[in-house]
């Protein structure tokens, strides 16, 4: 599997599995929801008092001032009696939900690294963001005040019906006949108003692309002068997001005050009938005025509800993306403790009738058998597309191969623990990838708990020392966002050290130096062949000088190893080899 | 950091809101209408409803009959002020929407202006993060309370009226509405308050997890390679612990005040009723006033929490308005003269007596040199040697803080905007391709025939790859050229500057990621165009020996100075650093071979 698909899941279904790996949720719920429904009953204090002061306080000539002011004080401690289970429930939900959506972040966080190479970048960088970001807010926004929403509304309307029903179930009958239409029609209005959200977030989401693409392409924009051109997509982007932001509003206010239009017909019904009602002796002046509080019960429950219902479908939404993460198996995974903890020390790599295809696509290796003996140096060569960098990625194990094996020491690299394997086969890809932090704390990464005399060594004994020395604050100079203070090949420098602090009994370089000037890689290549003595060195690399150094030239062609051996034999015969190297030298020396 | 519901935030926050009601007042005038509306009707609506009770309910109960016609009367009123009401709350939403949704496009427009207009120098002092929350996250929450804004307007005149309308009926009762109402309004106050700070921590600790994600995911290859994962779950965990930790701490403040605000009005009507009672006794009032203050509680109780909402994101607003307006204000924008630079020809470079620094670090001292038109000189040096920062001067991405760029001898300081774009084109070291076609990535919106693309683009070397392509030069790159290899998304960008002709060519090791078999061919295909009419000078920067032999001249660079400059035999014969750089992989071959033989020689 490759890309992020997980399993099709009903809603409901969404919702137990995701609650199912958030175990602190369920903890204590059903309190939590307990304290809910007294809190709910709160609502129909207001009422049950008005009625009570109007049938029983007011009925004779003069009020019954004292039988009042109990009904007053019993209400009243009522009020404060259910604020209290409201504060309580509160803090118990917030404790819950975030505990649990906390859990889920890092989960889904460390999921997504233990995920292969493949799946990750089968998904762009920021959807992956938002599985532990976005899509948990998003959960959790509708736990806490949606989810709750629908406890309390739905709460409020059988409490309300229920008291309803008690004084007088013809108003009632058709006070529910009033609302009915209005909530059977509701869904249709939330569908409209889910379609203009997601309108809205699709407008905003080209919005913010074309403002970074005008932030990050500021050197472009600039050479070429094409700012009034992009002035015009950026003002065209943000004015179609402002339409469809008033296109939306346009639909939230004209769905929002119908419940008001609707109570109020409800209102004039229950006015009408009850009089009559009254006249017939069959309610009491109380019970109607009752009535027409407990009508005011109803109008924030639906008033709410098209927003409670969209924001109900985000949650489940987010929580299927979120699970289809989780539920996207780690195709490269480790075998952890059951596997093999290899011993340091020199290291022996045997690619046994290898292929691989991408999933869906052609092979792009075929039958590769290859043995990398220890204390080596290895060159991979070929034109792009030939297949070395997919031999790099099964070397280090960031693929398996769709056939045959890679071993190392004789055990296969899938029965190999990541912890152990990680340490002793180290890749160094082309684009060094920097940390915001400092040049020390960047080299740090390969090894957590070097000190800055190593890290300080190390660079002495890479020949960097001197380039260190000129930056404004050597090893504590800042590298800036993903390195971008310094240049293509100075991050590439930062990356090899990184590398090399590591101290793996394989390194493998893939075009690791191909932004640094001659001399520095040819400085570098000699220091990490001087301290490599004793460690198995493989470089990728369409600088040739690599090859004639190396103990053996791997020449790879349309996914096939086509030759090997030493460079003085390869580019003595005709072939793919010395066709390459007469074209590099061409362009080196001429 | 105002994150307090303080006096001096509180004063900055209305001058915000005075910005937007100047510069949309019909829109904020409609809104408040609207919402003067819906505040008056709420009030009628309550006086409808005691109405109602006096008028109807009361004499069918006492009397057994009411006339039709106050019967119908009745219904009119409560249908009527609700109408009106729903009528004023669909017309304040919506009003508000707008001048909120216009606001943040001002803003947005604005900022992202700015961004074309400053200098590269000031893109380089302010991260890509910061520049993209000013003109999403900051231009929201500058204008985030114009949301509530028309409603709290209509809930003080709906107070009034409330005030007024209680007063009136009987002065005793509106008593016990002046206690509540202010209490309601200060407990929301307290509430701001406390919320405020909290709730910014919160959305800052948001900002800072989504910041770990995004690297810790951008860097994903170099987690798995070191076999980092378990440090990175860490460093992510321990901020989502204090991001949870906050959410609990809002939730705590939130849990508390909710469920007072919503029973302080409720007491109120408990009050409400039982000195109703003793008015009722002593003849004051009837039954039907007494409704109608109870009624007129319940209704708003919801609303003068608007009160609070606004005050509530007036903090937040200030931060964000704060943050937009440095944009907005940032100075050393480009200055431009009004020189024009010639056409056609092949331009002169000089570049005169040169400085440049990030900050207090210098990175170039001093640069003298000159290019003849037509003429190919190299840029050679060590890594990081200052050799990109000096072709950017070329193209004015900054200026330099010494001395001169003059191209046909005119300072590049004094040419007309869009001239030195005209004239000089260069191909940056990393290629940035926009989210457009093929097509709309060469030609960026210039009026250019399809026939001179594929022209560039064979020039480039990309018409290979770019007619395989499913549809061709319709073919959209995706984001950031996603979908094209290192070296063919390299050709695209050189496409791009050929396809302009442009009369000065500076490319900053353009072809790093192209196989030196085609690397070569470019090299090839550009010497004939040097031949033709359409010949360019130009000015290359690269470490290949195949492109530095291109060059009539080199100038080879160390430490931001020029070390020395002449041919390329010139200066292998006479400068040690140059020899040593570009013979680097020669020299590693002959000692080599020097050693194994030595080696041989020793078995």
């Amino acid at each position: 599997m490759t890309s992020l698909q997980g399993v099709e899941r009903s809603a409901l279904a969404t919702v137990r599995r995701g609650l199912s790996l958030t175990p602190e949720f369920r903890n204590g719920l059903a309190g939590t929801f307990a304290l809910a429904v007294l809190a709910t009953v709160g609502k129909v204090i207001v009422p049950i008092a008005v009625q009570q002061t109007i049938d029983h306080g007011l009925r004779g000539p003069v009020p019954d001032v004292p039988f009042i002011r109990t009904v007053v004080v019993v209400c009243a401690a009522a009020v404060i009696l259910t604020a209290l289970c409201g504060y309580l429930m509160n803090v118990r939900l917030y404790r819950a939900t975030e505990a649990s959506l906390a859990t889920l972040r890092v989960r889904g966080f460390r999921h997504v690294h233990d995920l292969s190479v493949l799946t990750q970048n089968s998904e762009r960088r920021g959807a992956l963001v938002s599985r532990v970001t976005g899509d948990v807010d998003q959960i959790s926004a509708f736990m806490q005040w949606g989810g709750l929403m629908i406890i309390v509304a739905v709460g409020q309307l059988l409490v309300a019906s229920v008291v309803m029903f008690f004084l007088s179930w013809q108003l009632a009958l058709l006070v529910w006949a009033c609302f009915l239409p209005l909530m059977i029609a509701l869904p249709r209005f939330q569908r409209w108003l889910s379609a203009a959200y997601t309108r809205v977030r699709e407008r905003t989401g080209d919005m913010l692309a074309a403002v970074s693409e005008s932030v990050v392409g500021a050197a472009v924009i600039r050479a070429y002068g094409s700012e009034s051109r992009t002035a015009e997509r950026l003002d065209t982007a943000i004015d179609a997001n402002k339409s469809a932001q008033a296109r939306t509003q346009l639909i939230v206010a004209t769905v929002f005050p119908l419940t008001e239009i609707v109570a109020a017909i409800a209102l004039a019904a229950v006015v009408l009938l009850g009089v009559r009602l009254g006249v017939g002796g069959d309610i009491s002046q109380g019970d109607l005025i009752a009535f027409l509080f407990l009508i005011t019960l109803f109008v924030s429950p639906l008033q709410i509800a098209t927003e409670v219902l969209n924001e109900a479908q985000n949650a489940i939404a987010g929580w299927r993306r979120v699970l289809g993460v989780l539920d996207t198996p780690p195709d490269v995974a480790d075998p952890g403790a059951d596997g093999v903890e290899l011993p340091r020390g020199p290291i022996t790599v045997s690619f046994e009738d290898v292929g691989f295809a991408y999933p869906g696509g052609a092979p792009v290796l075929h039958g590769v058998s290859a043995e990398i003996p220890p204390r080596s140096r290895i060159a991979v060569v070929g034109e792009t597309g030939s297949g070395k960098t997919t031999f790099a990625k099964l070397l280090t194990r960031l693929m398996d191969p769709v056939s045959g094996r890679v071993t190392v020491d004789g055990y296969d690299l899938r029965e190999v623990r990541f912890s152990s394997l990680r340490e002793r086969i180290v890749m160094v890809p082309q684009d060094g990838f920097l940390f915001d932090g400092t040049l020390a704390e960047n080299v740090r990464f390969g090894r957590p708990e070097a000190t800055d005399a190593e890290i300080a060594l190390a660079m002495t004994e890479l020949g960097l020392a001197d380039w260190v020395e000129g930056l404004p604050a050597g090893l504590d100079t800042p590298v800036g966002q993903r390195g971008e203070s310094l240049s293509a090949g100075e991050r590439q420098l930062v990356a090899l050290a990184r590398a090399y602090l590591a101290d793996p009994d394989l390194l493998l370089l893939d075009e690791a130096t191909s932004a640094v000037d001659p001399a520095t890689e040819v400085r570098l290549a000699r220091a990490l062949e001087g301290v490599t003595r004793g460690r198995t060195a493989v470089s990728i690399a369409h600088r040739l000088s690599t090859a004639e150094a190396a103990d053996e030239v791997l020449v790879f062609d349309r996914g096939r190893i086509v030759q090997r051996g030493p460079h003085a034999e390869l580019v003595a015969e005709p072939g793919v080899y010395a066709d390459l190297h007469a074209s590099w030298v061409s362009a080196a020396r001429s | 950091m105002a994150s307090k519901v303080t006096s001096a935030v509180m004063r900055k926050g209305l001058r915000v809101l005075g910005v937007a009601i100047r510069a949309e007042k019909v829109v904020f005038a409609a809104a408040v209408l609207f919402s003067s509306v819906y505040g008056g009707m709420t009030v009628a609506s309550a006086w409808a409803m005691g109405w109602a009770a006096e008028n109807v309910v009361r004499p069918a109960f006492g009397a057994g009959d009411v006339t039709t016609g106050v019967i119908a009367l009745g219904t009119a009123l409560i249908l009527g002020t609700a109408v009106l009401k729903a009528l004023g709350v669909a017309g304040r939403r919506y009003f508000a929407g707008v001048m909120q949704y216009r606001m943040q496009a001002r803003s947005r427009r604005g900022v992202t202006r700015q961004y074309l207009k400053l200098p590269l120098a000031w893109h380089h002092r302010h991260p890509t993060g910061q520049l993209l929350s000013n003109a999403n996250a900051d231009a929201e929450a500058a204008w985030a309370p114009l949301a509530p804004l028309p409603m709290a307007v209509g809930v003080i005149v709906m107070l009034v009226t409330a005030a007024v309308a209680m007063v009136i009926t009987d002065p005793v009762l509106a008593l016990v509405g002046f206690l509540i109402f202010p209490a309601i309004a200060l407990l929301n106050l307290v509430y701001q308050r406390r919320l405020s700070p909290l709730a910014t921590r919160a959305q800052q600790l948001r900002a800072d997890v989504s910041e770990i994600a995004h690297e810790s995911f951008d860097g994903a290859l170099v987690v798995k390679t070191l076999g980092r994962e378990d440090q990175e779950t860490a460093r992510f965990r321990a901020k989502a612990s204090e991001l949870r930790d906050a959410n609990i701490a809002v939730g705590r403040v939130r849990g508390l005040f909710d469920p007072l605000l919503e029973a302080l009005p409720t007491l109120g009507v408990l009050a409400v009723l039982l000195v109703g009672a003793v008015r009722l006794e002593s003849g004051a009032i009837t039954a039907g006033t007494l409704v109608q203050v109870a009624y007129l509680f319940t209704l708003l109780a919801f609303p003068i929490r608007a009160l609070g909402w606004v005050l509530a994101e007036l903090p937040r607003a200030v931060v964000g308005y704060e943050r937009v307006e440095a944009v907005l204000s940032a100075t050393g924008s480009m200055e431009y003269g009004d020189a024009a630079l010639a056409s056609g020809s092949p331009a002169r470079l000089e570049v005169r007596e040169l400085s440049y620094a990030y900050g207090d670090f210098r990175v170039l001292h001093d640069v003298s040199f000159e290019v003849e038109p037509g003429r190919t000189v190299a840029l050679v040096g060590p890594t990081g040697s200052g050799k990109s920062t000096l072709v950017q001067t070329f193209v004015r991405l900054v200026d330099p803080v010494e001395g001169a760029v003059l191209v046909d001898g005119t300072d590049l300081r004094e040419v007309a905007r869009g001239g030195v774009s005209d004239a000089v084109s260069l191909v940056p070291q990393q290629t940035f391709l926009f989210d457009d076609t093929v097509r709309g990535n060469v030609t960026l919106g210039l009026p250019i025939s399809d026939q001179e693309v594929w022209e560039a683009l064979r020039l480039a070397q990309a018409d290979g790859f770019v007619s395989a392509l499913a549809s061709g030069l319709d073919t959209m790159v995706g984001e950031r050229g996603t979908t094209l290899s290192g070296g063919q998304r390299q050709r695209l960008a050189l496409a791009r500057a050929l396809v302009r002709g442009p009369r000065l060519l500076v490319l900053d090791d353009a072809t790093s990621s192209v196989d030196p078999q085609v690397e070569a061919k470019i090299l090839s295909g550009l010497r004939d165009a040097a031949a033709t009419s359409a010949a360019s000078t130009v000015v290359v920067v690269a470490y290949r020996m195949a492109t530095i032999a291109l060059a009539d001249e080199v100038v080879y660079l160390e430490h931001g100075r020029i070390v020395d400059r002449g041919t390329h035999d010139d200066l292998l014969v006479r400068c040690e650093g140059y020899r040593n750089l570009v013979t680097a992989y020669e020299r590693e071959e002959a000692e080599r071979e020097a050693l194994e033989s030595d080696e041989e020689i020793n078995a």
